[in-house]
């Protein structure tokens, strides 16, 4: 799914150089949760922009489902990233002033899916989130873990090959990250592949896989995927049978 | 995607309605400020006469003092003598010609309810009227008969003859002008040229005459011309000699159909200056011209330079509000810049979000657009008001009402472009992350 080989990343100004990722490679295959972990600083962040088409790269290879994108130009790069990618980010990013609906609509807008298909895909995405009840509220009139669960939507529902969370649960309680937590898992169980930022040391001991980033660099990866964690215990009453918070 | 921008539009410009208000404001003060005086320009300068300028020509012969030109750019009077028109008129070498002076007339109506009253009037052949071609509401224009035989006939403006029939058909009623009966041949419909384009010398924003009366007649009457009237050597008192002095008081046009016929008839002048010197006058060097409408419109300089300078200045303020507005553009996009990031993440293309900003600047354009020509139409409403001499080019058409929008909308995009070129190369990581 995700192949970087010596991959760098420098930011230059006139006076100081940053080697943000250096010598990096990584493969992360179809359908795998990768956890990525590090202190702040080491470049998680950078190799999830990277990743996801947000930035670009100093040197080296990177293939994303089997396009090489290097020297790719910004057009081809967004349209890659519409197509196989949805981002799940900390601060939920969702935009004020249009309805849930509308909020997940935007990524299908620039798809260039017609209006019946638009709507489809977010009623089933937010049904699959749970909150196909409030399509119309905005994003003020949700709870944080709400509103994370209306940015999962809004990922999935352009069917994206590849979901990058950046700190998914970092502005949540443990109770809404939970419920995040095992979203994103049944979301992986349907084929979907996950990588997540995380600076949660049993959020990353849910994942498949464990990448660890210091000083840019990969210093400890899981060769092959391990078996998943059972899930949470003392779930919380307030989680619906499906394990959405109502 | 069109439709979504719209949307996405509208959207922004209510999030922050006070700074949306300030650009719409700025924009509309602006295209006001600068269509008023436009439309002042443009309603001047344009041709009032399409169909026909190229066609119709006015004549200048250099009749003028040997010792001095007519004025210190060299021209040749922008009128002629009484005597080279009766020439002109008999050598009947155009395709049409007509001779015309501008006269005043105490109408005296046989309703005793109506006072009289003094009207301008013009003395004119004929041919003025398919010439020039002024809409006709009851009867027509007199017949070359009338020319000939000095008939006394006239033509009434719309408005003469409210005044004097209460607008009814009054073809073949009298009017008394001056102590003399006159029969309607004819009544004008509204007819108001922006520009009085076939009488420059004397008043080019003047109102149409009154009524319109054979020249040939007037002559007869010996009816004074109540227009400028020009001399360069004294000549003898009376009627008789003032017909065949040097002065120059009335305006000739001719109808050419061609550019053959438009070169026959500059010989013809010439050669008829040339015959002229030998009778002792024409003493300045050959100088006689031939303007189409357009042309005679430019050399009488109808646009004043004070319009002019008016224009630029008032183009120089909306410049001015479009700094401003790229201004608050770049404030608000740059307030934006987290959501710009957001869609690039999302799959949105740089050009995409260029045209959906575009957009927005657009509709900040047509909103300040529409503003606007409210605003022009009180501005030129002003301007009649304060300067009644305006009174016929203060007004706004269809086409320059389509240029304030135009203009309104070129504007926004234009004062939109640097801003959203700024907005589009928003880092898209660093922004989500900020968030």
């Amino acid at each position: 799914m995700l192949k970087m080989s010596h991959l760098s990343k420098v930011y230059r100004t006139h006076m100081v150089e940053t080697h943000a990722l250096r010598d990096f490679s990584i493969h992360v295959r179809d359908g795998e949760f990768v956890a990525v972990t590090g202190p702040s600083g080491s470049g998680k962040t950078t190799f999830l922009n990277i990743a996801g088409l947000l930035e670009d790269f100093t040197g080296g290879e990177f293939w994303l489902d089997g396009v090489d994108v290097r020297g790719m130009g910004d057009d081809a790069r967004s349209r890659l990233r519409n197509e196989k990618i949805g981002f799940i980010f900390q601060s939920f990013n969702l935009i004020p002033d249009l309805n849930i609906f509308d909020n997940v609509d935007v990524p299908l807008r620039y798809r260039g899916f017609g209006g019946a298909e638009r709507r489809k895909r977010i009623e089933e995405s937010l049904t699959r989130v749970g909150l196909a009840s409030r399509m119309k509220h905005y994003p003020s009139e949700l709870s944080g873990g709400q509103q994370q669960r209306v940015a999962i939507a809004r990922a999935l529902a352009g069917s994206p090959r590849l979901l990058m969370a950046d700190e998914p649960t970092g502005n949540l309680d443990s109770l809404m990250a939970r419920g995040v937590m095992e979203l994103l898992e049944d979301i992986n169980r349907q084929g979907t592949t996950i990588i997540m930022v995380t600076h949660d040391p049993e959020l990353a001991a849910r994942a498949q896989r464990n990448v660890h980033i210091i000083d840019g660099q990969v210093t400890d990866f899981d060769e092959e995927p391990k078996l998943r964690k059972p899930g949470f215990e003392n779930r919380d009453s307030r989680l619906g049978k499906e394990g959405v918070l109502a | 995607m069109f439709a979504y921008y719209i949307e996405l539009g509208l959207r922004s410009l209510k999030r922050n309605p006070v700074l949306t208000a300030l650009m719409v404001l700025g924009i509309a003060l602006g295209i006001a400020a600068s269509m008023t005086s436009l439309t002042l320009f443009h309603m001047m300068g344009s041709d009032p006469i399409p169909s026909k300028s190229t066609k119709l020509h006015y004549v200048q012969l250099d009749t003028w003092d040997p010792n001095q030109p007519f004025d210190e750019e060299g021209n040749a009077p922008d009128q002629v003598t009484y005597r080279d028109a009766q020439a002109l008129m008999e050598a009947g070498k155009a395709d049409r010609q007509a001779a015309m002076y501008k006269v005043s007339y105490p109408i005296q109506p046989e309703n005793p309810e109506v006072k009289p009253f003094l009207a301008l009037g013009r003395a004119t052949y004929s041919d003025f009227f398919p010439m020039f071609e002024p809409p006709f509401r009851y009867g027509g224009a007199w017949d070359h008969g009338q020319d000939s035989q000095h008939g006394r006939v006239v033509v009434l403006s719309k408005a003469t003859n409210e005044k004097l029939f209460g607008g009814a058909d009054s073809v073949g009623k009298r009017v008394r002008m001056n102590d003399v009966d006159y029969t309607v041949v004819g009544v004008l419909d509204e007819w108001r040229p922006r520009v009085k384009f076939y009488d420059l010398t004397n008043g080019s924003l003047n109102d149409p005459e009154e009524f319109y009366m054979p020249y040939t007649t007037a002559i007869e009457l010996k009816a004074n011309a109540s227009g400028n009237n020009q001399c360069w050597k004294p000549s003898a008192s009376g009627w008789d000699a003032y017909l065949a002095s040097e002065c120059v008081w009335q305006q000739f046009w001719v109808e050419l159909d061609s550019p053959a016929k438009l070169a026959e008839y500059r010989a013809f002048l010439d050669n008829y200056a040339n015959e002229q010197k030998k009778l002792g006058r024409f003493q300045r060097p050959l100088n006689n011209h031939l303007y189409d409408v357009r042309e005679w419109l430019e050399n009488q300089k109808v646009v004043p330079k004070d319009v002019q300078i008016q224009v630029g200045l008032s183009f120089a303020f909306l410049l001015v509000c479009l700094i401003n507005t790229v201004g608050l553009l770049l404030a608000k996009f740059t307030r934006k810049s987290g959501e710009i990031g957001l869609r690039r993440a999302l799959g949105a293309s740089k050009p995409q979000l260029f045209a959906q900003h575009l957009i927005e600047a657009g509709m900040v354009g047509v909103t300040g657009g529409v503003l606007g020509l409210v605003l022009t139409f009180g501005g030129l409403a002003m301007t009649r008001m304060l300067y009644d001499y305006y009174g016929n080019v203060a007004r706004l058409d269809f086409s320059m009402v389509a240029t304030t929008i135009l203009l309104s909308i070129f504007a926004a995009v234009l004062a939109g472009v640097y801003p959203t070129w700024r907005a589009c190369q928003v880092a898209p990581a660093a922004q989500l992350k900020t968030q």
